[in-house]
Formats: C-alpha cells, sequence, structure tokens
C-alpha cells in the first residue's frame, strides 16, 4: 500500500479520468513528483517555477500542507493527499 | 448580451459561460467579463436604473442575464443612512451606514444567492447547495424554498443556534460538519465535482461573486450617483470587498459615476485575519490561519480572494486592519447606540475597525466614509449577553423608584 493522491476533477482529462493515483513516496513533494512523472501535462497546471501555483490547495488527511511543512510535509503509506483548487467562501 | 464570456483572473484565459469555476491551465479562478459597448449614454443608464424596482434587479444591465430572470424572493434596495451620531462620536466628517440586514434573510448573502439560484435555473440545476459561516446558509435554504429547488446546506457543526434554526426552518437538508469553515468548503469542493448540484459559492462563484456588485452601484445611486471618500467593509474570503471595488470601476468606466475610486478599508477579526497580517507584513499572498473568534461569519482561515482583496486596499490607499473580540462587542454596542441599527458580530468587527481609523487620524474631518453593515444582530445574540442587564422590579411604582435611576435629572 502507497499514498494515494487524489485528482481534482479539472486535471482528470490528463489522468485518462483516473481520480486517484497510488505512488510510494516519503513526503508530498515526493508524492506529486511521481504523479507529475506518470501524467504528461500534470506539473505546469499544478506549479509555476517550481512552487504550487498559488490558487492550488493540498491537503493530507484533510490538513492544509501550510499548515505543516509544505511540500516537505511526511507521508507515510496509507495517507491520502487531496489536490483541490482554492474557493471563496461565504 | 453583456455578459460574454468567464475569464481567468490569473492567466486571463477565456472560457464558455456555464457552470464552470476554475481555470483549467492555473487553477485561478474564473470572473464573468461583460462587453458594455452598447451601453454608451450614462444619462439613460441611469434613468432606467432609477426606473427600476426596488431590488438588485435595477441593476439588471450590469449583472450575467440576458433579461430579468424568474425570482421568488428578490433582495437589495436597503437603506443607506447618515448618521450624525456615529460621525460625531468618532470625531470624522460623514458617516453613511448601509443597512443590509435589511434583507429578505437578514444579511447581504441575499443578493448573491438571488443572483446564483437564478443562475442556477437558467443553467437546469435541480438542486442547489453551499458551504456555509452561517448567513449564506439562511439564504440559500430561503431561495431555494422560494424557487421550489431541492438544497443541501453545509455549516460548520459549532454555528451559532439562531443561523442553524434560522436555516433549518426553511426544509432544506441541513448538514452540520464536524470542522471549521475551512473543512466545510473543502468538502464541498470535492463534493460539488461527485454531483450534479449548483453549489452557489463553488461551481457557481463566478455569477454568484456578481451579486455583491450590487452593494456598490446601490450606495453610489443612493448618495445621487456620487461616490464617498472611504468605505469600510468586512473581509472573509475577500469577495465582497473586491466585488464592491468592481461595481464602483464599472460605473466609473461607463460614465454613470465620475471621480475616483474610494480608499478601501477592509475589517477582520483578530483571531481570523489572514488578510490584515498579509497587509501589515507587505506581503501579496495570504497565509491560512485556524480561526479562533466570535465573528463566525467572518471566520475564513484560507480566504481565496485574500489576494485580490490586498490588491484593492494597496491601490486604492486603503487598508485591511483588525479587532479584538472585545472591541468587536463594543463595536456592536458603538453602532447600536448611535444609530439605532444591531448588528451582528461581522458589523461589529466592521463598526469596530473604523473606530480604530478614526482614533488613528486615518479618515479626514470632510471625508465621506461608507459603513457596510452586512448582517442583523439578531443572529448571534451570544455576543452581546453579557453586556445586557435588565433592571427587575416588583409590578410596584415604589420598586421602580427605588431600582432603575433618573433620566436627565427628571423626577419620576
Amino acid at each position: 500500500m502507497g499514498v494515494t493522491v487524489k485528482i481534482p476533477a479539472q486535471l482528470r482529462a490528463l489522468t485518462a479520468n483516473e481520480a486517484e493515483a497510488e505512488v510510494e513516496a516519503g513526503s508530498v513533494g515526493e508524492a506529486l513528483e511521481a504523479v507529475y512523472e506518470r501524467y504528461d501535462g500534470l506539473r505546469d497546471r499544478i506549479t509555476e517555477d517550481g512552487e504550487l501555483r498559488r490558487f492550488v490547495n493540498v491537503y493530507v488527511g484533510g490538513e492544509d500542507i501550510r499548515f505543516g511543512d509544505g511540500l516537505d510535509t511526511p507521508v507515510s503509506d496509507g495517507d491520502e493527499i487531496t489536490i483541490l483548487p482554492a474557493v471563496a467562501g461565504g | 448580451m453583456p455578459a460574454e464570456a468567464l475569464k481567468c483572473k490569473e492567466c486571463r484565459e477565456e472560457y464558455e459561460l456555464g457552470a464552470t469555476y476554475v481555470c483549467e491551465h492555473c487553477f485561478g479562478p474564473l470572473e464573468v467579463s461583460y462587453d458594455y459597448s452598447a451601453l454608451d449614454d450614462p444619462a439613460e443608464l441611469r434613468r432606467k436604473i432609477q426606473a427600476g424596482p426596488p431590488s438588485i434587479w435595477r441593476y439588471l444591465d450590469f449583472l450575467p442575464f440576458d433579461g430579468r430572470p424568474r425570482t421568488g424572493i428578490d433582495a437589495g434596495f436597503t437603506p443607506l443612512i447618515r448618521s450624525e451620531r456615529l460621525a460625531e462620536r468618532l470625531g470624522v466628517g460623514e458617516v453613511w451606514v448601509k443597512n443590509d440586514a435589511a434583507n429578505p434573510t437578514h444579511s447581504f448573502k441575499d443578493r448573491v444567492v438571488n443572483v446564483a439560484v437564478a443562475k442556477a435555473r437558467e443553467l437546469g440545476f435541480d438542486v442547489v447547495a453551499c458551504a456555509s459561516t452561517g448567513n449564506l446558509a439562511n439564504a440559500v435554504a430561503a431561495h431555494a424554498a422560494a424557487a421550489g429547488l431541492d438544497s443541501y446546506v453545509f455549516v460548520p457543526a459549532d454555528l451559532e443556534e439562531q443561523k442553524i434554526l434560522a436555516t433549518g426552518v426553511y426544509g432544506t437538508r441541513l448538514v452540520a460538519v464536524r470542522g471549521n469553515y475551512d473543512d466545510v468548503n473543502r468538502l464541498c469542493t470535492e463534493l460539488s465535482a461527485e454531483h450534479p448540484w449548483a453549489f452557489v459559492n463553488v461551481n457557481l462563484r463566478p455569477y454568484y461573486a456578481e451579486g455583491s456588485k450590487t452593494l456598490a452601484f446601490e450606495v453610489a445611486e443612493q448618495l445621487g450617483f456620487e461616490l464617498p471618500d472611504r468605505v469600510v467593509s468586512p473581509v472573509a474570503s475577500g469577495s465582497l470587498f473586491t466585488k464592491i471595488a468592481r461595481g464602483f470601476e464599472e460605473w466609473l468606466d461607463l460614465g454613470i459615476i465620475e471621480g475616483s475610486l474610494p480608499a478601501f478599508h477592509g475589517a477582520q477579526a483578530e483571531g481570523c485575519s489572514p488578510v490584515a497580517q498579509a497587509f501589515e507584513a507587505g506581503h501579496d499572498i495570504c497565509r491560512p490561519v485556524r480561526p479562533d473568534t466570535i465573528a463566525k461569519s467572518l471566520a475564513i482561515g484560507n480566504p481565496a480572494d485574500g489576494v485580490f482583496a490586498l490588491e484593492v486596499a494597496r491601490r486604492t490607499g486603503g487598508s485591511i486592519d483588525s479587532v479584538a473580540d472585545a472591541e468587536v462587542v463594543e463595536g456592536i454596542r458603538l453602532l447600536a447606540e448611535t444609530t439605532g441599527i444591531f448588528t451582528e458580530t461581522a458589523g461589529g468587527v466592521t463598526t469596530a475597525v473604523l473606530a480604530k481609523l478614526a482614533q488613528r487620524g486615518d479618515i479626514g474631518a470632510d471625508d465621506r466614509v461608507v459603513l457596510y453593515i452586512t448582517g442583523d444582530g439578531l443572529k448571534t445574540l451570544d455576543a452581546v449577553r453579557d453586556i445586557v442587564t435588565p433592571y427587575e422590579v416588583e409590578p410596584a411604582v415604589d420598586s421602580f423608584a427605588e431600582t432603575v435611576p433618573v433620566a436627565g435629572g427628571e423626577r419620576v
């Protein structure tokens, strides 16, 4: 069992409609790298100049990684990483 | 047709007008763009507005619809009241209070939901939904009921009881989520991809947000098609604050009003002030925070439009300030005592920030300030429980005379 990365609906055109990808990784950054390797075009949608784009939110187990160590936030087998667009609320 | 496309606020990529809210290229938020080239006679536009219905629909030309949509309950046309007593107390020029508690469900959210539910019907949705800090919950449940649409309303489980009850009563499917607003918002963003529902503040957000422009239009019209010098408005997600600026800008571009954009002052509660903190630090992005404040309707720790709110405050010579919870309660009391308007905690935040700006000397003696009051005090009664104590007397004149102090030296 590895780490599950949930792909947002807006990017599933690039993942042949797969909603999840299972990867081996020790950090959020490594997990995302593994997903970028697997699917062409994903990297440019999610990052710009090596950083997460500013309207991309990434969560581990529902917790925003900006409350942890960002891309260095550790993950282990069974963790779920969610990528979502930032949406204003009300 | 004035609304012509959805445009990414980050990279300007254009999309067709549909139920979509995020740019596929850069994940930036989409916004409605208009072709206003046919609206070239400002005098005629002003006349048409003034002849319109007493609701947000008098501004139909500047909203994303081809014609007047079918609606149930309509929002807007709330009072703008000049308060000499509040201005005097603060030592500033003119203070005008925009009392948007005077909407069908007692907050400005009726404006955005009026637009979003009309758009949901036009796009053929049977179900509307939202993630809410409370006021939006009230509005979505009510407008869905009036329109005969099913609805799902998601709120943080620790929300004020008044807001829970005043939502559930409309017969919505009310879902209390064990988490804070940001958790609710994340859940709804995920659910919006799984269900064919119109989440008013997720997949219909570009339209929903347009409703807030009417708070600019209405104030300008009520001031005789003039602009104030400054506005003070609450900041939660940053959407309202940004769209008030956009509303004024559109009318300036069209020549309906003249002058320049007012200084925009944003108001947050200290316990949830990611935008105020970024403003203070000179950052152009907001670091998320975990909210801890009595101003629950402003408790968004991860404000997606925060970057745009910062930009508006900076370019208009405004600010984004925060106040402590104790000041929020004082703000509620100050507004109530000087204007007769009882506002919820968000309005307490806004009034307290106005007082702070006045104290700091940021507001000139000849400045005309508009204070945006966005919700009703009956929604957050707990906030004032400790500052109100009635005199308890026997039903006898003597008991009254012994217990209650005499007002103004008059003999009882």
